[in-house]
């Protein structure tokens, strides 16, 4: 097994994809000869052309509408929105058009496109390159919304999202891009969408995360296990389809809950994963179950006083896995 | 099948008693005047006999189901409907251009002479109207008039506005590149075009020379704000330049000038000759939808002047004329088409609704 960056994991599948079935094309701005602004589609446009690696006008609503039409069409689009801040043009395509073409057509017709955003701060990126946007897409049915947080994940899910016979939305965090490293295996695989991962086993509380907060809070599990508080990370990977089961199980055994993401605070998904752990697991709770989360301000600043204030940190994380065992 | 005062959303009690004798002079002297030039457009526009009575015969059924949907609604029988009365020509000259079940038809909410044109039976339409479970629109998920036919290339349509025109260019970008003889074509009234996707899909349909052509179905009324306040031109097929397409205004009530014009548009689209934007002016007969009462803004006059803009009167007049088809021949399609209305009125009335919980199916794959 190599290791590699997250990003390489995202790169390879397109690229794998791409070989494996002449159907698949990507789209979107300077995905071609640029190789995207963080480089994810670095190399495909030399390999596979330019019809298939299609520069895009910049409109957000054209690059997921023509995705639409062209898998309507027979292709299998892999469109990337450069920024998840930008993706708000596209919103009714997502979920007016695309959400909603299998449900509204009985079968008929469907949307087996995968729509790529970066999301996420702690990059200097301001208000509007820092964004998260994950819970308006999870709220959607018919979306699928997966979040990966590691390499091999990274690279597995997006195989799995490419297959998928329905529209995904899949959102890598940008700092994780080059910071996180990990193992890809070696040869064809591919992650199922569904599924989290517990990426620490710990029996005090539950910690739900993905993205870059799933790393920071394994960082702060390490932190309080000195202390004796043994936390159970599970790394969500796909907020839609949900794995309450997972969820479910993991706060059976510990009898806490909390749940860590960037985005603000209110109607966060935070606030789901609360109320599915209140639902199915009340008479196992010990605790309250806690959000560690961004303010209900409207962005993130770009000075960096201000924008470490606004992002859960392990710090923060740390702090309330403490208050949380001492309940 | 001539125009009421009812399809108009006028009180009948209201029509001067001289309009009847003023339509009949007007229509007389339209046909002495214009008699060669229709003559010579008949032998131009390359149709066969067979091909223009069956466009006609399209026209016809489609008015009937229309009207006919009205009445459901008056009955409360159908919670609601939105019309297409008055776009007939423009629709039905542009699908006798097409080869359905080839080229894709990407409509919006008037499209109901196109879809007909290009397959959907009447039975098919009923079905939405009555929100019966073999609709094959949506299987009565969606309004009535949100078309998609599968088996015809009718792509599925939403209620936003100005969605399709972009998925038509993905589809049509998908024929290019897949290198298949298809046109992807594309409706949409002249409200939707102001919409930031119909410019974004028309910009990429352009950028790409792409085998798509969209038409505006210009009836002067997004529900109630008029043309001069949506656009600051006469023909929005003025702004075709601008983004690399050719552009056409076309007369929408005059079929065989409508047929020319979606001829060259889809010769140009499959000699790789790019895109078409295609302005039809037509006039709209109803209320925008069984919610709307035009009668709040549009004048008496302007209502009273459409008609005289009736295209299937303005058609069947030609055909009369041409002798291409007589009084008989007419009432025998007239019965016809009130037949199959009748037909699929019962069938579709007769059919069960889907299961309550049946809508929890089919959100994913």
């Amino acid at each position: 097994m190599a290791v590699a960056t997250l990003i390489e994991g995202v790169r390879q599948a397109m690229d794998e994809e791409m070989a494996r079935d002449e159907r698949v094309w990507v789209l979107g701005e300077d995905v071609g000869k640029k190789g995207g602004v963080f480089l994810a589609t670095e190399g495909l446009y030399a390999k596979y052309g330019e019809a298939r690696v299609l520069d895009t006008p910049l409109a957000e609503s054209c690059i997921v509408g023509v995705a639409i039409g062209s898998a309507i069409n027979g292709l299998v689009p892999v469109a990337e929105i450069q920024f998840a801040d930008f993706i708000h043009p596209a919103f009714d395509q997502i979920v007016s058009e695309a959400a909603r073409m299998r449900y509204r057509s009985n079968g008929d017709f469907t949307c087996p496109i995968v729509v790529r955003a970066p999301w996420g701060g702690g990059v200097h990126g301001g208000l509007y390159h820092s964004q998260s946007v994950e819970a308006f897409y999870a709220h959607v049915p018919g979306l699928k919304v997966v979040m990966p947080s590691t390499p091999e994940d990274a690279k597995g899910l997006l195989k799995s999202a490419i297959r998928d016979p329905d529209p995904v939305m899949f959102f890598e965090h940008k700092k994780t891009y080059r910071l996180i490293k990990g193992e890809i295996p070696e040869g064809e695989y591919t992650t199922p969408i569904g599924p989290a991962a517990i990426r620490r086993q710990g029996g005090k509380l539950s910690c739900f995360a993905w993205g870059l907060m799933m790393h920071y809070s394994l960082e702060a599990a390490e932190a309080v296990a000195a202390e004796g508080i043994d936390v159970e990370v599970v790394d969500l990977r796909t907020l839609k389809p949900l794995d309450t089961e997972t969820i479910v199980a993991s706060v059976k055994k510990t009898g806490k809950a909390m749940v860590v993401h960037e985005d603000n605070l209110t109607g966060g998904f935070g606030a789901e994963i609360s109320a599915v752990v209140a639902e199915h697991a009340f008479e196992y709770l010990d605790g309250p179950v806690l959000r560690v989360c961004a303010p209900d301000v409207p962005a993130m600043p770009f000075n960096k006083p201000q924008e470490d204030a606004f992002m859960p940190n392990p710090a923060k994380i740390a702090e309330a896995m403490r208050k949380l065992a001492d309940y | 099948m001539t125009l009421d005062h009812d399809s108009l959303g006028l009180d009948s009690t209201l029509r001067p008693p001289w309009l009847s004798s003023l339509d009949r002079v007007l229509r007389h002297n339209q046909s002495q005047v214009s008699e060669t030039v229709r003559q010579a457009q008949v032998r131009s526009a390359g149709l066969s006999e067979e091909q223009l009575l069956t466009m006609y015969r399209q026209m016809v059924l489609a008015r009937a189901i229309d009207r006919r949907m009205w009445v459901l609604n008056r009955q409360g029988k159908a919670p609601f409907v939105i019309s297409g009365q008055g776009h007939e020509a423009a629709q039905v000259g542009a699908a006798a251009a097409l080869r359905p079940g080839v080229d894709w038809l990407v409509p919006y909410y008037r499209d109901l002479a196109f879809c007909i044109a290009m397959g959907m039976t009447a039975l098919d339409f009923m079905y939405s109207v009555y929100a019966r479970r073999p609709d094959p629109n949506s299987a009565a998920r969606q309004m009535p008039s949100h078309f998609g036919l599968k088996r015809s290339r009718i792509v599925s349509a939403s209620s936003p506005v100005a969605t399709q025109i972009i998925h038509a260019a993905g589809i049509a970008y998908a024929s290019k590149v897949r290198k298949l003889d298809e046109v992807a074509v594309t409706c949409i009234g002249e409200g939707g075009t102001s919409k930031g996707d119909w410019h974004e899909g028309l910009n990429f349909a352009g950028v790409h020379k792409l085998p798509f052509i969209c038409i505006v179905q210009d009836n002067d009324y997004a529900i109630s704000v008029p043309h001069r306040l949506q656009m600051g031109v006469d023909s929005v097929a003025r702004r075709a330049e601008g983004y690399g397409l050719a552009g056409d205004t076309v007369d929408g009530g005059d079929i065989l000038a409508v047929y020319a014009v979606m001829k060259r548009a889809v010769e140009r689209a499959r000699s790789g000759g790019g895109a078409t934007l295609v302005a039809a002016k037509v006039a709209r007969f109803t209320s925008h939808s069984s919610d709307d009462d035009q009668r709040r803004y549009r004048p008496q006059e302007e209502l009273e002047s459409l008609l005289r803009r009736d295209p299937i009167e303005r058609f069947r007049t030609l055909l009369l004329d041409e002798g291409l088809l007589n009084e008989a021949g007419d009432e025998r399609i007239q019965q016809e088409a009130t037949t199959e209305v009748d037909e699929a009125v019962r069938t579709a009335e007769a059919a069960e609704p889907p299961e309550a919980d049946d809508f929890t199916r089919g959100v994913y794959a």
